[in-house]
């Protein structure tokens, strides 16, 4: 499962090796994105600030996902997929085959649209991907399991059923699990695929009320149908369509002043 | 400025529509009320200036309905960009619009007082005074509806002549005061009227800064014409 293998720890050392400018976090230039003969993302240049939430809007089959897929490489499992253009996290192409998957893994972390649990305990579930990288000794282990959970504000409602399974948790438990589960291995950047759009109102507002806090370490780039969660949780936001890259700025912008036709067209609702 | 689609959703369409609608029949009865308040002024129609206080009401109820549909509208419909921009805008305008009725209100109320007055130079200048504010009123709400910011600035250079017109008549009519000092009461009740007229053209001023903002996203800074009553 993609979502557990995203991110691992990153040593002090290896976070100063690379000097860019602290202000971007994820640095995308003359991207085109390729299923087959589809050319699903165009040449899309924009840099993703560190610190900070961007939301990614735009209508179905506008390349939304691609785009995270892309940051992460996992369309590198599927053949007939592929990426041209630099996509450089601290200042390094991850887009380069020669940049290791595993190191990627570490540094972007990816949330689902449908939480995916593993079918094991809670605990389980955030050790996981922290036993697949690290050794640790069983306090560190579930000292580092708590951390996640907390910060997942996920502990409160289950550290005293650490042991049941994990299927047991509602949707929105589950996402946070997720979510700790990815920041378990301390990522960089965490990436959100529609969060939210299988959870029911509170649920969706705990999620959120999370990528606000979690804001402050982390950076964040989420994917979302619903516009209006964009409004709420973001302070950039990115439109796509037909896998171009539209408009991109401040939310605050782009929702009181978008500078582009089709980008006012389909946040006032009328689009086609 | 040109809203180039309708919404997908139909509804959200006439929802804008309707309170564009409201502000429009409101922005012509307080045209129309500082219009027949002056005409009564004019010519000492003190049951007309009855009628004009009276109808002022009408324009009290339009604004509350306009406040509850925009609100109404922003929660329904959650509006965006320049969707949100013309609610909020309307919000305000209606607010305006009916305090330009409270002028027209205040001046009709004048009229009795200035009954059995005899001939006051000065009164000669305010009918052309109310016509250039109501008509800065009514361009500015045509560009409201039109969206047409250009419009709109060109409201705001009008409003100089409103506040020469202002300017003189005060003169005229504190000259007029000390030649004639019985008439200092029915005086200074024209000079009311030509201070409310002349935040007429104030407060066509102040919505053409909306409608600019609604249809360019932007402000209107250092507007020309600005007024520095």
């Amino acid at each position: 499962m993609n979502d557990t293998m995203m991110a691992m720890r990153i040593t002090p050392a290896e976070m100063s090796s690379a000097p860019v400018s602290t202000s971007v976090a994820i640095d995308i230039r003359d991207l085109d994105f390729y299923y087959g003969k589809s050319h699903a993302l165009k040449d899309v240049s924009m840099a993703i600030p560190a610190g900070s939430v961007t939301a990614i809007i735009g209508p179905s089959g506008c390349g939304k996902s691609t785009l995270l897929r892309t940051i992460n490489r996992i369309y590198e499992i599927y053949p007939d997929q592929y990426a041209a253009g630099s996509i450089a996290i601290e200042g390094r192409n991850v887009l380069d085959r020669r940049y290791p998957l595993s190191e990627l893994r570490r540094r972007v972390g990816m949330v689902f649209q449908k939480p995916t649990p593993f079918p094991s305990s809670i605990r389980a579930n955030v050790a996981f991907a922290l036993s697949y990288y690290e050794r640790f000794s069983k306090s560190e282990l579930s000292d580092r399991i708590e951390d996640a959970l907390r910060q997942a504000a996920l502990w409160d409602e289950v550290k005293d059923k650490l042991n049941q399974s994990a299927l047991g948790l509602s949707g929105g438990q589950q996402q946070r699990l997720c979510i700790a589960r990815t920041l378990a291995v301390r990522p960089e950047i965490i990436l959100l695929d529609e969060p939210t759009s299988a959870l029911d109102p509170i649920s969706t507002a705990k999620l959120e009320e999370l990528i606000h806090e979690l804001r402050k370490r982390f950076t964040i780039v989420i994917v979302t149908h619903n516009m209006q969660q964009a409004a709420r949780v973001s302070q950039r936001t990115a439109f796509f369509h037909l896998g171009e890259l539209v408009e991109f700025g401040k939310t605050s912008d782009i929702f009181t002043n978008p500078r582009e036709q089709r980008t006012k067209d389909y946040i006032t609702g009328r689009f086609g | 400025m040109q809203q180039s689609r309708e919404h997908t959703l139909k509804a959200f369409d006439e929802d804008l529509d309707r309170l564009r609608a409201l502000i429009s029949q409101m922005g012509g009865l307080a045209e129309h009320a500082i219009g027949e308040a002056m005409r009564c002024l004019v010519q000492r129609d003190v049951e007309g200036a009855q009628r004009v206080v009276t109808d002022d009401k009408k324009l009290d109820v339009l604004e509350v309905e306009t406040e509850r549909r925009a609100v109404q509208l922003i929660a329904l419909r959650a509006p965006m960009a320049s969707d949100l921009r013309d609610v909020v805008a309307a919000l305000k305008i209606s607010g305006v619009v009916e305090r330009i009725g409270d002028y027209a209100k205040n001046i009709a109320k004048r009229v009795p007082q200035l009954d059995n007055v005899g001939k006051i130079e000065p009164l000669s200048l305010l009918p052309e005074m109310a016509r250039i504010a109501t008509g800065m009123v009514h361009d500015v709400l045509d560009a409201f509806l039109e969206r047409d910011a250009q419009a709109a600035v060109r409201v705001c250079e009008r409003d100089d002549a409103v506040d020469d017109f202002y300017d003189s008549i005060f003169r005229a009519l504190l000259t007029h005061m000390m030649e004639n000092p019985q008439s200092i009461g029915p005086s200074a009740h024209l000079l009311f009227v030509a201070k409310n007229l002349e935040r007429v053209g104030d407060h066509a001023t102040n919505i053409a800064e909306m409608v600019y903002y609604a249809a360019t996203g932007e402000h209107m800074t250092d507007r020309p014409g600005k007024s520095g009553s």
